[in-house]
């Protein structure tokens, strides 16, 4: 634990901190390029120099480990020097693209250039064409060879994250490029963090090119819903200028740091999983069946049919299929609706997806549901999906609520799907896209996607994270808590949530798991189920009982 | 509030105020019969007297740095210039500019605009997309200062209507 003193303020960092980080600490920023703390450390872009008292010249940042009583000074006369000359050499070849560069509003060359650039430029000879502009180099990202910086990032990133290796750094000086190999194309799992960690637009991203300027977008943090790991992520939405990207309100992904689930990274499966919120396919209006065809009603109309199907329907023959793509709120509102207050028994919230989903050993799950362990945990597996749709296709079943699933397109048997659909006699569907089943239901009440509630979903390791609500529920659609609360209201019960963290804090007192969280303690990083507050924990340290509740 | 002033009998009459008003108007006439007799007459010393245009039929000429109808200027090819860089709708304070980028088929060029539409019932003619653009693709040069429509849809000038607008300098 060395102590050094970085622009006058002391400070102690942990062994083999760098001098970007320990200045972090004190609230100095070094500007750099190619380090990344994610990455392995190559020192090639000369941007974070500093000047360390008793050194002969300049050190870099990024590779000067912290030692016992150094004096770092950061923005010194000297630094500032280095600084702009290392910008002016990174910019000889770089084309003024900035008005049509899909990274400007968030490129590091334009932000340290307003810092510590602004200078006249002394470049008499043409700037050096490259090879590629703003070509494909895979399904995902776009290349641009003339705007790289040669920082490296990305190569090291394919080598240490990915570890497919397709990208390189060719040929020599003004010529060197970054390219992939030969018959190599940038198509991995994980492609799409290059574009994030690119600090120019030499990577940009095409799914979103030309989709909308990135200052005209805001952001909400959230969670990743493609799979059980919980990846953190950043919701980027445009609400303000509808004319861009066809209409579409949330444009793009951006993952968050989180060093206990995702660190900096998400893959591509969840970084482009995002298409569904405004998709056509979205149901806008409650739908009821009225005279053999599907009227738009009212939500107060859709409520009363769907209540008093529910009423009809003695317990054993109500059939309840919860999701895990719901939240821990609404799952819990799910069990105190149909369980404790109606005694539903054909309650389930699992069903078979119809292939075994990818998964790696880094980030990506097979179980693409958000929330299974907060399911799991909440108990709401009481019967199987299978069972159920049994039940239904015997016509034991009077009513069937399901959410969000699409059976049809699932890993149950067809046939029996179809049996089921068609035996029961309401089917009431909740959700946010139209599907197969959707089309099959008696009554359909539109539900709100991740991007558009709040909540809680809890990742395969049990860790409780907070989602936001970034955009508006699209038409006439309410987040499924809402629902609920409507429902038991049109029910007779005397619900009255006012909102997820209300919800959440009952959830807490009723389920063990649960207990002690609040919204408060979960933060932005979320907290682990069966969490124990600090206080609490030093006491039962102290009699060594620890293990025995974290164990229950 | 301000308390309303208190007129006298002779102000609620409304007499003497008509008759000052007649007074000035009267003055007027005479001064520039004054003025455009001396003038005729060759005296060079006096003021021109006041003249009425006989507008549409006749038109005052127009400053060259006036702001006037937009218009989009072309390549040499008859394409835009515009790279749909978004700087103008970015900068424009009535947000009355739509642009929707696409890719541009020439490969030394990034983007084009797909869709250019800009809604002149929400104009200020402030000039700052003129201003902002860096490919000296928008331009407020055509001496146009009447356009009207029937309705507000007709108010939004579409990237044909604005690339057909020739400069006043043309005419």
């Amino acid at each position: 634990m060395p102590t050094l003193t970085i622009d006058g303020i002391e400070v102690t960092v942990p062994d083999k901190t760098n001098l970007i980080e320990a200045a972090k600490m004190v609230g100095a920023e070094i500007p750099h390029y190619c380090y990344h703390p994610g990455l392995s450390v190559a020192g090639n872009c000369r941007m974070c120099l500093v000047e360390i008292e008793k050194a002969p010249k300049l050190a870099i940042g990024c590779f000067t480990p912290c030692q016992e009583g150094m004096v770092v000074h950061t923005s010194t006369e000297k630094v500032l020097q280095a600084r702009k000359d290392v910008l002016e050499f990174l910019l000889i070849n770089h084309p003024l693209d900035c008005p049509v560069c899909d990274q400007a509003g968030e490129c590091w060359l334009q932000i340290y250039y307003m810092k510590h650039g602004q200078y006249e430029s002394r470049m008499m000879e043409d700037k050096i064409k490259k090879h590629k502009k703003a070509t494909a180099i895979g399904p995902t990202v776009t290349l641009d060879q003339e705007r790289c910086i040669l920082c490296a990032r990305c190569v090291r990133f394919c080598d240490e994250i990915s570890k497919t290796s397709e990208l390189g750094i060719f040929n020599r000086g003004n010529h060197a490029e970054l390219d992939v190999f030969p018959g190599k194309e940038l198509n991995n799992k994980y492609s799409g963090n290059v574009v994030d960690i690119c600090p120019v637009g030499a990577l940009t991203d095409r799914d979103f090119r030309f989709q909308c300027r990135v200052w005209y977008l805001d952001t909400q943090d959230s969670i990743c819903p493609g799979c059980s790991r919980g990846c953190n992520i950043q919701v980027h939405y445009n609400l303000d200028r509808p004319h861009h990207a066809e209409g579409r309100r949330v444009l793009r992904l951006k993952p968050r740091f989180n060093p206990e689930v995702n660190k900096y990274w998400i893959c591509d499966e969840g970084r482009y999983g995002y298409k569904f919120i405004d998709d056509e396919s979205r149901i806008l209006m409650p739908q009821v069946m009225r005279n053999g065809g599907m009227e738009f009603v009212s939500w107060d109309e859709a409520l009363k049919a769907s209540a008093e199907k529910i009423k009809a329907s003695i317990p054993e023959e109500l059939g309840v299929l919860a999701s895990p793509q719901l939240t821990n709120e609404e799952l819990y509102l799910i069990r105190k609706l149909f369980v404790e207050e109606l005694g539903a028994t054909q309650v389930e919230f699992r069903v078979p997806p119809k292939e075994e989903g990818y998964s790696d050993d880094y980030l990506v799950k097979a179980d693409k549901n958000p929330n299974t362990k907060g399911a799991e945990e909440i108990g709401l597996a009481v019967g199987s999906a299978e069972e159920i749709l049994k039940a239904a296709a015997e016509k034991k079943l009077s009513a069937l609520v399901i959410f969000v699933h699409n059976l049809v397109n699932s890993g149950l048997d067809d046939s029996l799907v179809k049996a089921a659909l068609e035996g029961v006699e309401t089917l009431i569907f909740i959700g946010s896209n139209f599907s197969d089943t959707s089309e099959k239901a008696n009554v359909i009440l539109p539900s709100a996607t991740y991007a558009e509630k709040s909540g809680t979903f809890a990742n395969s390791e049990g860790r409780v994270q907070r989602i936001h609500e970034a955009v508006p529920p699209l038409g006439e659609s309410l987040p499924e808590w809402q629902i609920l609360n409507e429902l038991a209201r049109a029910l007779g019960l005397d619900w009255d949530y006012q909102g997820t963290e209300h919800i959440f804090a009952e959830l807490a007192k009723d389920v063990p798991a649960f207990a002690n969280l609040t919204y408060e303690i979960l933060g932005d990083q979320g907290q682990t189920l069966g969490y124990v507050p600090p206080a609490e924990e030093e006491a039962l340290v102290e009699h060594g009982e620890l293990e025995a509740v974290r164990a229950t | 509030m301000q308390p309303r002033v208190k007129l006298g009998l002779l102000q609620r009459t409304y007499i003497p105020e008509v008759l000052i008003g007649l007074i000035i108007t009267a003055r007027h006439f005479f001064v520039n019969l004054r003025n455009h007799t001396l003038r005729l007459m060759g005296s060079r010393s006096v003021q021109p007297g006041a003249v009425t245009i006989q507008y549409p039929e006749e038109r005052r000429p127009l400053s060259p740095r006036l702001r006037s109808l937009h218009r989009l200027t072309k390549r040499e090819d008859g394409a835009p210039r515009c790279v749909a860089c978004l700087m103008c709708e970015t900068v424009c304070p009535a947000r009355c500019i739509y642009i929707v980028p696409k890719e541009n088929p020439d490969p030394h060029i990034e983007k084009m605009p797909a869709r250019f539409d800009i809604d002149l019932g929400r104009c200020v003619f402030c000039g700052f997309c003129v201003e902002a653009c860096p490919e000296d693709a928008i331009r407020m040069d055509t001496g146009i200062l009447q356009f009207s429509a029937s309705s507000r849809k007709d108010m939004i000038y579409t990237m044909d209507q604005l690339l057909a607008h020739k400069p006043a300098s043309s005419q």
